[in-house]
């Protein structure tokens, strides 16, 4: 896609549009891709045409987390790690709503691992937007649990020896109706890529590869902000990783777009038919009152 | 209705319920119609009840995967503006605790029941204690404001129940519903028809937003010190946190504003207690010793007050209801005349720390009790006898030390 093309689909979309302007500037480093993200989201959000009255965005703690407060909709920044599981009560009792989830590596597969899980398992229609930048970056840059094998963090002076998540691999096999992931290099295909999380009818997962430059990439020696956004474009698979071990948690290819789509049926929607059938029983007992209760 | 119909409709209200039961009850007619859990002995059979309850009232029950997921559920389902509700016993208001302190910070209304078994940790699952007072109140980390309510019947966690939810929806606060494994599986004749009279507070409503989105600021609080919760979808737009927040709800760290805006949430229940407090006063007037307790601890007090009369001794109860905020008045008030003060309780003295300090140096007798046994109603009176007669011993009565 040429720059040209780029400006052009991008011309009706004016990010300031869905941004609280009362909360700039805001706090992101120099650098940081999060921002980045962030835009393609509300790119995507605004294609879709989603009512800000009608969108809600859920976040965790960490710099992901700190994401939802300059969204003009709806925004919850809840504890570290349960974003997913205010967000399944929020979704559950207010289906009319755009439930989106922006969470951080540490806040989703460490902290909130169980919910992750969990919500790919249940299947209840929410967009879960993973900004993974293989960091603790609020904390002052401590090993997550994507870190690459031998990046130097401050917890791991000497270069980290867990292996570390696959998480596409990992909301695959437990069960998510809709699985991606992109990196910030590609705000385009980002944007694409969101936008049919976005538009799927159940849990939809969607990975962010972003680069943490203050932190991550200058104890790594990483090069500029600008050095580490090309080294994704470099290749298919994000080179940031490409000198990292293979282990049975993550390969060295990590592909990106779509890589898992079902239809199971969504949660929200089997409940509400369940629920439906045991009303109708109450009443068929109420009406029966001999028959019907013990 | 046919004439034999007629005459039964009365008694239609009568039931026959457990604990538990009668608190799933309570919570849909008080309107609650999101309910999270996990499964936890001895409160299972709420969420039981509610996940076929529910759907009846076109509401949603959900199992989550662990006990933070199923506050945390709870929380974003009131956000959405429903009232909504958990359930669990003592480890999992262990777990729940940071997102409690969450729901009090944000001001989020919603609904915790305790009901507590022996501890610590995984203690006796299916025996009764009462050692999770302090924990209601103090819990999480920080400083924070909590209502704790104390039934002490089937029929009180029912009515009580319905004014937990009645004062998280005014006073935009979680309010936990604390009792003991006992009263939660003890199964009682109770009479649900007289509901309008449990109201804690007028209307037992949310104050939702209204006038121009410009004009609206989510926690700038009115005379009566609660903001105004605006719906998602209403056209507000607002952030919610648990960082300090400004009255526009974006996080600060000014010392004045912080100041100012925690200041506000600490002291926000100080002009309501009239609706929070409650408590039973039985015979405190002319009583000498003066028991105070809560849950089947007051259930045995009472008997235990009955033998004493029987005999002779002037003995009351002062059972709080509302545990926290405590009625310190009231306590102070029902035992100025009496000579001692007993608090027979299922730990190893959490209501007698705070009995002691609300009544400033006063001597408190406690009975302790901590391996899963209820203390008996003969267990208490003799102890009630021992302090009339060592107190008469000490000098004449009606002459408060």
């Amino acid at each position: 896609m040429s720059a040209t093309t780029m400006l052009d689909s991008a011309a009706e979309f004016d990010v300031r549009d869905y941004l609280r302007a009362e909360m700039m500037p805001h706090f992101l480093c120099p650098g940081c891709g999060h921002g980045i993200a962030l835009r393609a989201l509300l790119w995507a959000v605004h294609e879709l045409g989603i009512d800000k009255d009608k969108l809600a965005v859920v976040s965790g703690i960490g710099c992901a987390g700190r994401l939802s407060a300059y969204i003009d909709a709806n925004t919850f920044h809840v504890t570290h790690g349960r974003p997913l599981a205010y967000a399944t009560g929020l979704a559950l009792a207010r289906p009319d709503l755009h439930v989106i989830v922006i969470t951080g590596d540490g806040d989703c597969l460490a902290i909130g691992g169980n919910h992750l899980i969990h919500a790919c398992r249940r299947n209840l229609k929410l967009t879960c937007l993973m900004l993974n930048n293989e960091v603790y970056g609020m904390t002052g840059g401590q090993v997550s649990p994507t870190t690459s094998e031998m990046r130097v963090t401050s917890t791991t002076p000497l270069g980290n020896t867990e292996p570390h998540f696959n998480a596409c691999a990992l909301a695959t096999a437990a069960g998510a109706g809709f699985v991606g992931r992109e990196v910030t290099h590609h705000v385009p295909k980002l944007k694409e890529l969101i936008k049919a999380g976005l538009e799927h009818p159940g849990f939809a997962f969607v990975e962010v590869l972003t680069d943490c430059t203050e932190i991550f990439g200058r104890k790594n020696e990483m090069g500029s902000s600008a050095e580490m956004v090309l080294r994704q474009k470099s290749d298919l698979r994000p080179s940031a990783y490409r000198d990292t071990v293979d282990t049975p948690f993550r390969s060295n290819d990590l592909p990106t777009g779509i890589l898992a789509r079902t239809d199971r049926p969504e949660y929200g929607a089997a409940y509400r038919r369940g629920a439906a059938a045991i009303k109708s029983a109450a009443a068929k007992a109420a009406a029966n009152p001999r028959k019907g209760k013990s | 209705m046919n004439a034999v119909d007629t005459v039964l409709a009365p008694k239609a209200a009568m039931r026959l319920l457990s604990g538990n039961h009668a608190c799933a009850l309570g919570a849909i007619a008080a309107g609650c119609r999101f309910f999270a859990g996990y499964p936890i002995t001895p409160s299972s059979e709420i969420a039981e009840r509610l996940s076929r309850g529910l759907p009846e009232v076109d509401g949603v029950f959900v199992q989550m995967e662990d006990e933070i997921a199923s506050i945390a559920a709870v929380i974003g389902a009131s956000m959405g503006g429903v009232k909504s509700m958990t359930a669990t016993s003592g480890p999992g208001f262990s777990l729940k605790q940071e997102n409690l302190g969450y729901a009090a910070g944000a001001e989020i209304p919603c609904v915790i029941v305790n009901v507590m078994r022996g501890g610590p940790s995984t203690g006796m699952p299916t025996r009764p204690a009462q050692g999770d007072i302090m924990q209601a109140r103090w819990g999480s980390h920080g400083d924070y404001p909590i209502i704790a309510l104390a039934p002490a019947s089937v029929r009180e966690i029912y009515t009580e129940t319905i004014r937990a939810f009645n004062l998280a929806e005014t006073l935009r606060t979680p309010v936990v519903v604390l009792y003991d494994q006992v009263i939660a599986q003890l199964t009682e004749t109770v009479e649900l028809g007289d509901v309008q009279n449990v109201s804690g507070v007028a209307g037992g409503e949310r104050k939702w937003a209204s006038g121009p989105r410009e004009a609206y600021q989510p926690y700038a609080a009115d005379q009566d010190g609660i903001p105004a919760m605006s719906r998602p979808g209403a056209g507000y737009r607002v952030h919610t946190t648990g960082l300090n927040h400004a009255e526009n709800g974006f996080p600060t760290q000014h010392p004045e504003v912080v100041d100012r805006n925690l200041g506000r949430l600490l002291t926000k229940f100080d002009r309501h207690r009239d609706a929070i407090d409650s408590w039973q006063a039985l015979g405190c007037e002319d009583a000498e010793v003066v028991i105070v307790t809560i849950g089947i601890s007051a259930r045995a007090a009472m008997r235990a007050i009955e033998m004493c009369r029987l005999r002779g001794l002037r003995v009351g109860l002062f059972r709080p209801i509302t545990l926290w905020p405590f009625p310190e008045q009231a306590l102070r008030k029902a035992t100025a005349k009496a000579r001692a003060v007993l608090v027979p309780e299922m730990n190893t003295g959490q209501l007698s720390l705070e009995v002691e300090r609300v009544l400033g140096g006063r001597k408190v007798d406690a009975i302790h009790r901590f391996n899963g046994e209820p203390i008996t109603p003969a267990e208490i009176a003799e102890r009630a006898e021992s302090l009339v007669k060592s107190s008469n011993a000490a000098g004449p009565a009606g002459e408060a030390k």
